[in-house]
């Protein structure tokens, strides 16, 4: 367990459920590395271990039913087997997090800025006067209006976008060095959620922090990540830079998320192309590639795809691909049938 | 917020009239219905041997003769500016606040009703903080330690005390505590609070934890049903995720939210056990508000059940009043309705 140079860096991370119906296999084995300054987008369906991920980093699965195995490095501290007070007091002030329903994800009793006061002060010995200052100075840096006004607001008295600032001025009270963003603009209207990205991007640069963004929404991760992580049944399966992902895509399943994305440039009678079928069962993923029962290109490898667990492996310069064709193959069908598709019209 | 109280407050008022109506017309209204004249209303205030002229005279002069709704208005005013009850044979006085003149004791409701509020008040102030603390605090644990042993076991004695009815369990506990061991009073003691505290809590003590446990029971069940349901809460997690101590995310996150719905349901039972605990004042022999009203129902005595149905539904809308009011303090969604 020698400490790793990257400011996070994940290795062989599983988190499982034990349930009446059998072990839930939510995290099975994930590795990423992530630098100050940077951002990682981590991209997949509902049920493949993205939410799971980023709670277990927090620890908040810590005294839970989960069973958790392999090491998460943050600065040089392994938290993993790490104890939960520990990582507690690591909570909320060296690594936040912003929630996707920023309504349900605040107190209603409690008003925004007695929220923010609350997180700054268990991380901070400052009085209640200095504490509200800063949360004024936070909501303030977050673009919201009137901040000396609105720090009494309660949080049904805001709108959508509003409570999201509100809930990034919260996690970022306390100068955290790693930022994880769950879905943070599911839940908020389109034109809204622009402001949201830009917001976080340029917070990003002021405060030098690692960013992990968690979304099902190609957009954003597009918007925002310097590298992205697809997830599918709880195992990252392709991994690169954002170039690498959207122009160089080598794994069926980011073809098929690349496929069933909505775009404006191309004609409206066109359909999209979703993936067939629907997300494994964790407690029983399929044999194999998790994901051959779906792929169109599992027939290719024999009966391999459904056998033997393919790797993840690098295919050039950093960019790993979790699949049993080989590169040249992946390539050959990128080129040629599925980049043709998606521009054809 | 100011909006808001204005509404409840007339909404109160609204109950209390309403209320008021309802209980005139059940003891004035239905029986004519059923074929009553003046003169049987007039004749329950008098003695077996008046004759029938003298049965009219006096149902005139009481005013049964009178519309309906004057009768009403005369009760109402009674209430505000007190009454006086001219029965033919002498004029009796019945001051303000004149909830009804028991012409069987020849003596007003009220002032009997003065002297038993403190005895109820005593009972259900003291078996409301024992109940509100301990039905809370074991929901609480249960909800936290779900499917424990101690979580099944205050689930099933939460069961049992609610299946219990309070004459069996506050015999028993009499026989055994006072009777048997002698470490509690017998049955009948008061003593009040201003005269001797020490000794009021003595001799209250059994009602008390006998009354509690009844209502600690489902407050348990509440509590823990509640807990179950906010610690799922999105905000739960945030509250973690900010690094907060577990204790606190349970105090000031968790049992802030899971109360709420609690206080509603408190007000309601405080304000219908102070408008007489009938069971647990027959049981313990404790001259209360709810051994007043069994008294007047069983000697049939309706001036007395009208006041003493009167008074306890105010204690009723005032308590629900005084949740709504601390319900706004303690939600401020609610201040928006």
């Amino acid at each position: 367990m020698n400490a790793p140079t990257s400011f996070l860096e994940l290795r062989d991370l599983r988190i499982h459920f034990p349930t009446d119906d059998g072990l839930v296999r939510s995290v099975d084995g994930l590795s990423f590395q992530l630098e100050r300054g940077k951002t990682l987008g981590i991209v997949g369906e509902s049920g493949s271990g993205k939410s799971v991920t980023s709670l277990g980093i927090l620890g908040l699965h810590k005294g839970g039913r989960a069973r958790i195995s392999g090491e998460i490095w943050l600065d040089g501290e392994e938290l993993v087997a790490a104890s939960a007070e520990h990582v507690r007091l690591l909570r909320g002030k060296k690594m936040a997090m912003i929630f996707q329903d920023p309504l349900s994800s605040m107190h209603p009793f409690y008003t925004v800025g007695a929220q923010i006061v609350e997180a700054y002060r268990i991380h901070n010995q400052v009085s209640k006067k200095v504490a509200r200052k800063h949360a004024v100075d936070m909501l303030g840096r977050v673009g919201i209006p009137q901040p000396d006004r609105r720090v009494d607001s309660y949080p049904h008295e805001f709108s959508g976008g509003m409570r999201q600032r509100a809930m990034i001025a919260m996690a970022l009270s306390c100068d955290p060095e790693l930022l994880i963003a769950d879905e943070p603009t599911t839940a908020l209207d389109v034109t809204v959620q622009a402001q949201i990205l830009d917001l976080m991007r340029d917070l990003q640069r002021d405060f030098n922090a690692a960013l992990i963004v968690i979304t099902h929404d190609l957009g954003v991760v597009a918007e925002l990540s310097d590298d992205i992580l697809v997830m599918y049944a709880g195992k990252g399966i392709e991994y690169g830079t954002a170039e690498d992902i959207f122009e160089r895509p080598e794994h069926p399943y980011t073809w098929g998320l690349l496929g069933s994305m909505p775009r404006l440039d191309r004609e409206r009678t066109e359909r999209l192309m979703p993936i067939k079928g629907a997300p494994p069962s964790l407690i029983n993923v399929p044999p194999g590639c998790a994901f051959h029962p779906r792929c169109a290109f599992a027939g290719r490898n024999g009966q391999r795809s459904s056998t033997e667990v393919p790797e993840l492996l690098e295919s050039e310069g950093g960019h790993l691909v979790r699949c049993h064709m080989p590169r040249e193959v992946r390539l050959d069908i990128w080129e040629n049938e599925i980049k043709a598709n998606l521009e054809s019209s | 917020m100011v909006t808001y109280i204005i509404r409840r407050l007339i909404g109160a008022l609204l109950m209390l009239i309403i209320v008021s109506m309802v209980t005139f017309s059940i003891f004035f209204v239905v029986p004519r219905l059923a074929g009553a004249t003046s003169e049987d209303f007039a004749s329950r205030y008098m003695g077996r041997a008046a004759s029938s002229e003298m049965i009219s005279v006096t149902a005139e002069k009481l005013g049964f003769n009178d519309p309906i709704p004057v009768q009403y208005g005369r009760w109402i005013s009674g209430v505000f500016v007190g009454s006086e009850f001219d029965t033919g044979a002498a004029i009796e006085q019945c001051p303000a606040p004149c909830f009804g003149y028991s012409f069987i004791k020849r003596q007003p409701v009220w002032p009997e009703l003065v002297d038993r509020i403190p005895v109820t008040m005593s009972l259900a102030a003291g078996a409301s903080v024992i109940w509100l603390l301990g039905g809370v605090s074991v929901g609480v644990l249960s909800a936290l330690r779900r499917g424990s042993i101690f979580d099944r076991a205050a689930m099933s004695v939460a069961l049992a005390g609610v299946s219990l009815p309070i004459f069996f369990t506050g015999i028993v506990s009499l026989v055994v505590f006072s009777y048997g061991l002698g470490i509690t009073a017998p049955g009948g003691s008061f003593t009040p609070l201003q005269e001797n505290p020490a000794q009021w809590a003595y001799n209250l003590l059994l009602p008390w934890i006998t009354l509690a446990f009844l209502y600690a029971a489902s407050y348990a069940r509440l509590t823990r049903a509640g807990m179950l349901e906010t610690m799922g809460e999105d905000y739960i997690r945030t509250a973690r995720a900010k690094g907060m101590k577990e204790s606190s995310v349970v105090v000031k996150h968790g049992l802030r939210a899971a109360l709420t719905p609690i206080l509603t349901i408190f007000g309601l039972d405080l304000g219908l056990l102070l408008g007489g605990a009938v069971l647990t004042e027959s049981t313990f022999s404790l001259k209360g508000i709810g051994d007043y009203a069994v008294q007047a129902i069983v000697s049939n005595d309706l001036p007395k059940i009208m006041g003493v149905t009167m008074v306890a539904a105010l204690f009723v809308v005032v308590a629900s009043l005084i949740v709504d009011l601390l319900y706004a303090v303690v939600d401020p969604r609610v201040r928006l309705g």
